[in-house]
């Protein structure tokens, strides 16, 4: 099978945010989808740190101390962005105003819970940073990680070990094998990467998963 | 004639004593109020409370005050950086108490304190660990969590300009948890990059208004 790389991966979630959206991008791997977004759609891009309109990084020996975004690195703000302080850029995510927020993630539950903060080890150090408000407050919750854990675990479970950052609110999973949505009926499967089948899907999978109803039987 | 600009960091934070609160600004370095950390380095008040969204980076600014083990607990979202050695140690020692706060929590306990409000209930953290033991609600089919206010003696603000009334103008995000804080603490302490005359500023623009201000104090140019 091909299995997707990270940067395929961040391709294939870019594809998926349409013209006009409110996006927030979580820290790491999320963030690399800014770089496959198509330039003909205008999508806003918001960092929790106050910035809409966010845009990519500078320029060498144009960085600016205050200009940064959620992972404090330097970015710049496109024509018609805004500044504005914590208390207005919480109440975009917890108040439903973001369309989308795309998050990496430890586990996910066959409910949608999301693990994504902590390992609960007791010698990790732990912070939590924006990610319990994003996952409460987007319209829709991504989350982009690899199919299964270095070892070879599944990170898609019936119900997550790791501590919760929030709960039944994933609404679609993007991995290195695979498109899922969570959905009443259960994990949907939408999309495989060529060469894979859904027995196989399913065999790397520690939940049950369901055809998209379009091609259920086939 | 009402002049809140003080002559020196120094005589900005002269009155801090043991076992204040201190709201700090700043995302990481943006917005990092580092001329009135030292100068609270300086002094030597201890069984601090420092409320800021991180725990500080590298040697400088917060992690430098914190590794004068003067402060005894911490309120913040993010301790954990690539170069946070500092908190790491003191924390993994038992020498520093944490209070981790989902951002969005510590925005809005903030922002509720400045607002006169007895508490909130936020959605945030509903059924993690971090809401253990704490207050629940159903309100209309969503679950929320009562979280109170963060109040605190003193905010050391880094604002961009600001006149002798204590109106304030931000710099890009560097702006981040400055207006909110400001509003929160007793005595707000602003930084400016520079002090101009009153009437200067435009007051389509002033972010946050003197009332919230007690003292400015230029670390840049004065007009």
């Amino acid at each position: 099978m091909k299995r997707l790389n990270r940067d395929q991966l961040a391709a294939r979630v870019a594809r998926d945010i349409p013209e006009g959206a409110y996006v927030n991008l979580g820290i790491g791997l999320p963030t690399q989808v800014a770089n496959h977004l198509p330039e003909e759609r205008e999508i806003f891009l918001h960092s929790e740190n106050g910035l809409l309109g966010m845009g990519p990084a500078p320029a060498k020996g144009e960085e600016d101390e205050d200009l940064i975004n959620a992972g404090k690195q330097p970015v710049t703000l496109l024509a018609g962005g805004a500044y504005f302080h914590h208390g207005d850029s919480f109440a975009m995510m917890r108040g439903g105003h973001l369309d989308i927020c795309v998050l990496g993630a430890f586990q996910v539950s066959a409910e949608g819970d999301l693990a994504n903060w902590h390992t609960g080890e007791p010698d990790a150090i732990p912070a939590v940073g924006g990610a319990m408000d994003l996952a409460i407050g987007a319209r829709r919750v991504f989350v982009m990680m690899e199919h299964v854990t270095k070892k070879g675990e599944a990170k898609i479970v019936q119900r997550c070990t790791y501590p919760l950052t929030a709960m039944k609110c994933v609404d679609r999973i993007y991995t290195d094998l695979a498109v899922i949505d969570v959905t009443p009926r259960g994990l949907e499967v939408l999309e495989m990467v060529e060469g894979l089948d859904f027995d196989e899907l399913q065999r790397l999978t520690a939940v049950p998963l369901v055809k998209r109803k379009e091609t259920a039987g086939s | 004639m009402i002049d809140k600009t003080v002559g020196s960091i120094e005589a900005a934070i002269a009155d801090i004593g043991d076992g204040a609160t201190i709201m700090i600004g700043g995302f990481g370095n943006a917005g990092m109020p580092a001329e009135l950390i030292d100068a609270l380095i300086a002094r030597s008040a201890r069984d601090l409370t420092i409320v800021n969204n991180n725990a500080g980076n590298a040697e400088s600014g917060l992690a430098a005050l914190l590794k004068t083990k003067r402060v005894k607990k911490i309120i913040c979202s993010f301790p954990r950086q690539t170069d946070s050695w500092v908190f790491d140690g003191l924390y993994r020692t038992g020498e520093l108490e944490l209070e981790l706060v989902p951002q969005g929590n510590l925005a809005c306990r903030i922002e509720a304190a400045g607002a006169g409000l007895g508490a909130i209930f936020t959605p945030t953290g509903y059924g993690t660990s971090l809401a253990d033991g704490k207050e629940t609600r159903e309100i209309d089919g969503r679950n929320y969590v009562l979280e109170l206010p963060i109040h605190a003696d003193y905010a050391f603000i880094k604002a961009d300009k600001g006149d002798r009334w204590g109106n304030l103008t931000y710099r890009k995000a560097a702006r981040n948890f400055g207006p909110i804080m400001a509003r929160a603490a007793r005595c707000t302490i602003a930084q400016v990059r520079e002090v101009v005359p009153l009437g200067t500023l435009d007051p389509e623009v002033i972010v946050t208004p003197g009332i919230f201000v007690k003292r400015v104090v230029a670390t840049g140019k004065r007009q």
